[in-house]
């Protein structure tokens, strides 16, 4: 019974010495973004002496993260609204229709979900080029619902597998259809309701990886278009060397993904553990 | 996900199933993937074939990008930097995971959500965050140095990121600071579902510690393992950010990886079908470890099914 309880109290240490590690240089950061620049050889942990919000003014208006700010939404919340309904529509013929092709089809959206951005980034600067949209935000639109479609038909196509098929021969028992176009349809009628966790899951995810997408901005996305990841890692200036500014504007980068996270950290980490091959 | 290779012919079809109804179904999606993910990735494989500085007409030259990358000494130290970052984004976190999990009790712990949101943390930030974080801490003025002078080594004080000796191991580090947590979850998640009569069976057999961990533990945890591996062995394959925000590659070439070569191939130096090149060989890597994957995980599962 002793080692037990010692193995117990030996097991929340190892976890808490853990759980600090991975939380401490961002609630450093938070503390950092509120305090003057003659505060930092102070310690990182000290609180600030005095909470200044001026770090968040600079990073806001003076760095320009206002801008980057308002891009990452327009280009965030079509992503997320365009590439769950897609791949909403698109899980559930692979999941609950038998069809010719259809293994083949799978085959190729999966290599979508497996290929790096690397694999499309050349072709894609030089074909937005020839489109004329590189200096427009369809350039960071329209790639990432691409991208996100992959994984979405996936995750909504095993969430559709596991639904019974009873269900659907009830449905049509009782006057419901399978065509797309049928208000009756069962999709609208019968699935969507139960799909709830599984979209969520969905929303959350699309909305980080979109949120967080690096590469791909910093390629086609021209100078005008930064989202915040981009802005923050490019930025340059007087700010680009003020600690306590660029902690501010790690912050404001940070905090809608964390939000979101903490609210639906059930979706996050299941669909991450289970979605982890998603490149 | 897993389902993926297994045949789906089992579905017997029902009347009321209209198969064309499907394609109309994929189509929306399936446009978009196709313009802006499928061609793009076709285009790669023919971009690798020329010679193209982006503005000219290509030239088609075989494989001659191939050659040239064979020798290029710039491609295979920015591999190398790749496979000194699996230590540190694979084996290490695995490694520490493993060990805290075979120490820890496998009881049900109360709590367990906050240590699972908080070690995910990490994870959910975007990198360039983490890397502005820890490029801060370790600044030649930042606190790890201030911490060091504090206690009285002051010698070691050094700009870590800008040290040719330490910025590999200081870039890695960060890359196991984001990773060990995604093990912990998994691990912990996986040893809480072994079952308690085989660790009652082993200690009947008179099992110590290292006999319990290695026949029963480990076994327990496979598919747990195969997950962090791919999921962290990817990481590392494709990093780009991180090491972007904390050191651009640098000192010199010191902590380069391929796809900041490839960036700068192709976008900063123009030559378009030589970082084409490079691009597919790293896509072929990184596809076939996570091709490897699927197809082991659902030959387990066609075992399992089978029994």
């Amino acid at each position: 019974m002793r080692v037990k309880r010692r193995q117990q109290a030996f097991t929340y240490g190892v976890l808490i010495f853990f759980l600090l590690i991975a939380i401490m240089p961002f609630v450093g950061n938070i503390l950092t973004s509120f305090k003057a620049k003659t505060e930092l050889s102070r310690g990182l942990f000290t609180l600030p002496e005095q909470w200044r919000t001026q770090n968040y003014v600079n990073a806001w208006e003076g760095a320009r993260f206002n801008d980057f700010f308002v891009n990452s939404v327009i280009v965030v919340v079509p992503v997320v609204v365009v590439s769950t309904l897609c791949s909403l529509l698109s899980g559930y013929a692979f999941g609950l229709i038998s069809f010719p092709g259809e293994r083949l089809l799978l085959l190729v959206i999966v290599l979508g979900l497996m290929a790096p951005t690397e694999a499309v980034i050349i072709p894609l600067w030089h074909l937005m080029d020839r489109l004329g949209l590189r200096d427009s935000y369809w350039a960071l639109i329209l790639p990432q619902i691409g991208l996100s479609f992959s994984f979405g038909t996936f995750w909504m196509r095993a969430h559709f597998k596991n639904m019974p098929r009873d269900l659907i021969d009830a449905a049509v028992v009782d006057g419901c259809n399978t065509s797309p176009f049928s208000p009756r349809n069962v999709l609208w009628k019968i699935l969507l309701p139960l799909s709830g966790p599984a979209l969520m899951s969905l929303v959350v995810l699309v909305f980080m990886w979109t949120w967080n997408e690096f590469f791909l901005v910093l390629v086609v996305g021209g100078t005008d278009y930064r989202t915040l990841p981009v802005g923050l890692a490019l930025l340059r200036g007087r700010y680009s060397a003020d600690v306590p500014v660029m902690a501010a504007a790690s912050t404001i980068v940070s905090l809608p993904v964390i939000v979101i996270y903490l609210l639906f950290q059930r979706s996050f980490i299941r669909g991450m553990i289970s979605g982890a091959v998603k490149a | 996900m897993k389902t993926l290779l297994r045949g789906d012919a089992v579905s017997a079809r029902r009347p009321y199933e209209r198969p064309y109804q499907a394609y109309l179904y994929i189509l929306p999606g399936f446009v978009i993937y196709l313009v802006f993910v499928l061609w793009p990735i076709v285009s790669t494989v023919r971009y690798s074939l020329t010679e193209w500085t982006g503005f000219t007409t290509p030239r088609y030259v075989g494989l001659a990008n191939y050659e040239r990358l064979a020798k290029d000494e710039f491609f295979w130290n920015a591999l190398g930097n790749n496979a000194f970052f699996v230590l540190f984004y694979t084996i290490l976190p695995i490694l520490v995971a493993l060990l805290l999990t075979s120490l820890m009790t496998r009881r049900h712990l109360r709590g367990m959500t906050i240590f699972r949101v908080g070690l995910f943390v990490p994870q959910v930030m975007s990198a360039v965050v983490v890397g502005i974080i820890w490029r801060w801490m370790f600044d030649y003025r930042g606190p790890l140095n201030s911490f060091l002078r504090e206690i009285g080594l002051t010698e070691l004080a050094r700009p870590w990121l800008g040290d040719f000796t330490w910025a590999p191991y200081a870039a890695g580090l960060v890359g196991t600071w984001v990773e060990y947590g995604l093990c912990m979850v998994l691990f912990i998640a996986g040893v809480q579902s072994i079952s308690d009569e085989l660790y009652d069976a082993a200690r009947v057999d008179g099992a110590n510690l290292w006999h319990e961990f290695r026949h029963v533990t480990l076994p327990g945890l496979q598919q747990q393992l195969l997950v962090a591996f791919v999921v962290t062995f990817i990481a590392a394959l494709r990093v780009f950010d991180l090491v972007f925000v904390l050191t651009r590659g640098g000192p010199g070439r010191e902590t380069q990886v391929v796809s900041m070569l490839i960036y700068e191939r192709a976008f900063e130096y123009h030559e378009v079908g030589y970082g084409a090149a490079m691009a597919l060989v790293m896509t072929v890597l990184i596809v076939s470890v996570s091709a490897i994957t699927f197809y082991v995980q659902s030959r387990r599962e066609e075992r399992e099914n089978a029994r």
